[in-house]
């Protein structure tokens, strides 16, 4: 672990164990309902102030807490092309099983990669700390995954490329070869006339 | 200080929970639309009775002492008055006149109304209505403008504080008419129309009131913050400023419950999953200590499950540096969880090598109310409940001083 992803983490640690205090809140709103006011934000007293950790530019945290429920957002490192594609592709692969995740948000919060909703019910019936410990995990992890996808790619475009590359120079010499014995039966067979023509002798 | 009696009522969440005049029978709701009444078979508790007439989640119960009712009130924006008959628990109706969830209920002192909290911005004063048969509502509104988080009554049946979501806590007048004798000029205020504002307060930095409670004086209100506060108000007298305000600051995560053990002492409990014992006067109050401090005991209070082993897999598992690196590794901890490394610096509270917290807790408590009290009138013993499913009783007295702590420590 570097050394400034660790006060990072530690960081973001702190803040999600403080943000999730969250309780039952039956909606003021509408009657008989009990939604996350982070996500309906139509209750202002209960709503906390958002709150992002950065570690630099591209990477960082948005947690933004309310009474029953809080919405972590977190923007993934990306330097070139190929870290976008392949953080797009794998954020998708999850939020398309986002059922599967529980806490996973379906879509992020414009401006990230992807959101968590934590909301009193998860905090329930799961241990808050490991939640927090699977948040810093994936954080964690995603940075690693991505890296090592990218190598993998690369790797993989490499043999491909060669494989590929291979293949065609193979092919562009069998196809020298057969124009060149084409092109030998032929002069057999016109010989007689090449010869007479051009004068050319070395062909037979 | 003797060991804390540790019940798993539930697996999920006890929302609501009320113990029973003579403490052998316990109402608690199991996070679900019904209460169910659970009676004392030595260790255990049987289930006896099912309160099943709401149709949302049960969102506080209280026991009357002296009538032995129940009242129950829910999300669904009703309430149940409960009386013991021959045939089982009976419901009877109050008519709230609420359009959003109840929040919370509170028995009266003399236990001929309560009140109910609820998030259409109201408080409701219920009495018993001979005629119709059910209990009515008188409504406090003004100045609600939020929803109502909790409630208590003071000594003198007549008035009532409210914490709401909108960081303020407010001394209203309960005072019936019609019902009751009118009620003398007390501290907090002189004139006592029904719903008259006798005061109002707010927390140094704001945030949602958890709890509130009268000191068993009645001059003295205490109440929990979202920002992990706890202040206490002492009154000085009708329409002045209070005599003092004293705001008590903590490291830790907020508390969501309190309740006064004596006129010098109060126990709260909240996000941090330990009850702690404040003490002090009008001219200051401070950390007394923690129930169930971690540091002070020598083993968890916790129970481990049985065959699990306190260590990792095999030798490597009670290896001081293999665990260090193991933390490192998993969750990017640096060094080992000692038990007894500052319980509550940072708000995180710490967790034993088996992945669980080392308080008896492990989630939220969300109760904290007096269990047991001793022949001077002060509370001996309190329970808590949270939403771990689990109900506790601590003592709190006999822990004083280094002796009691000393008694319980197993060397």
């Amino acid at each position: 672990m570097s050394n400034t992803l660790r006060p990072y983490l530690n960081a973001v640690r702190a803040t999600l164990t403080a943000a999730l205090t969250l309780e039952n809140f039956s909606s003021q709103v509408v009657e008989r309902h009990n939604k996350p006011e982070v996500e309906v934000q139509t209750s202002p007293e209960a709503l906390l102030k958002p709150l992002i950790v950065s570690r630099n530019e591209s990477e960082r945290v948005l947690i933004e807490p309310s009474v029953n429920a809080i919405r972590l957002s977190i923007s993934i490192k990306q330097a070139d092309e190929i870290e976008k594609i392949l953080c797009h592709k794998f954020t998708r692969f999850m939020m398309m099983r986002a059922e599967g995740f529980v806490i996973l948000r379906r879509k992020p919060i414009p401006g990230y990669d992807i959101s968590f909703l934590i909301t009193n019910f998860h905090s329930e019936s799961m241990l808050k700390h490991k939640l927090v410990d699977f948040i810093i995990q994936f954080m964690e992890d995603v940075d690693k995954e991505i890296s090592e996808m990218k190598l993998s790619l690369n790797a993989r475009a490499r043999i491909v490329a060669e494989s590929y590359l291979s293949t065609v120079s193979a092919f562009s010499t069998r196809e020298y070869d057969y124009n060149l014995a084409n092109l030998t039966n032929l002069a057999r067979v016109r010989k007689p006339r090449l010869d007479v023509i051009s004068g050319h002798s070395k062909l037979g | 200080m003797s060991a804390p009696e540790v019940f798993q009522l539930s697996l999920g969440p006890l929302t609501g929970i009320a113990f029973s005049p003579d403490r052998s029978q316990v109402c608690v709701c199991p996070n679900s639309n019904e209460a169910r009444i659970y009676t004392r078979n030595g260790d255990s508790w049987d289930l006896t009775d099912t309160l099943a007439e709401h149709d949302k989640l049960i969102t506080a119960i209280a026991w009357g002492p002296n009538t032995n009712r129940i009242v129950t009130c829910s999300q669904d924006r009703n309430a149940y008055v409960w009386t013991q008959t021959e045939q089982g628990w009976k419901p009877a109706l109050v008519i709230l006149k609420i359009n959003r969830a109840a929040t919370s209920v509170k028995w009266s002192p003399a236990e001929n109304k309560f009140a109910v909290g609820s998030g259409s911005r109201v408080i409701a004063i219920c009495s018993f209505d001979e005629e119709n048969n059910w209990w009515t509502a008188r409504q406090i509104k003004k100045p609600l403008r939020s929803t109502v988080l909790s409630l208590d009554w003071h000594p003198n049946n007549y008035l009532v504080a409210a914490g709401t979501a909108d960081g303020k806590v407010y001394v209203y007048s309960g005072y019936i008419k019609g019902l009751e004798a009118k009620p003398e000029a007390n501290i907090w205020g002189d004139k006592l129309p029904t719903g008259h504002l006798l005061a109002e307060f707010r927390s140094p930095n704001g945030g949602w009131v958890h709890d509130v409670a009268f000191s068993p004086s009645g001059d003295a209100l205490a109440f929990v913050a979202h920002d992990s506060s706890i202040n206490i108000i002492y009154a000085s007298g009708p329409n002045e400023p209070p005599a003092a305000h004293i705001v008590v600051k903590l490291p830790s995560l907020p508390f969501t419950s309190l309740t006064w053990t004596s006129e010098s002492s109060i126990v709260a409990a909240g996000h941090d999953c330990q009850p702690i014992l404040f003490s002090g006067s009008h001219e200051g109050w401070a950390i007394s200590r923690s129930l169930d401090d971690p540091s002070s005991t020598a083993k968890p209070l916790t129970p481990t499950a049985t065959g699990a082993r306190a260590g990792g897999v095999g030798r490597l598992g009670n290896n001081e540096a293999f665990n260090m690196f193991k933390a490192a590794d998993s969750k990017g901890q640096r060094g080992t969880p000692q038990p007894g490394a500052t319980p509550t610096s940072a708000g995180l509270t710490p967790v034993g090598s088996d992945g669980l917290l080392l308080t008896v807790h492990q989630n939220t408590i969300t109760h904290v109310e007096a269990y047991e009290w001793n022949q001077s009138g002060e509370v001996s013993k309190i329970f808590t409940a949270g939403r771990d499913g689990r109900l506790v009783v601590w003592s709190v007295t006999g822990g004083k001083g280094l002796t009691g702590r000393m008694a319980g420590l197993q060397v």
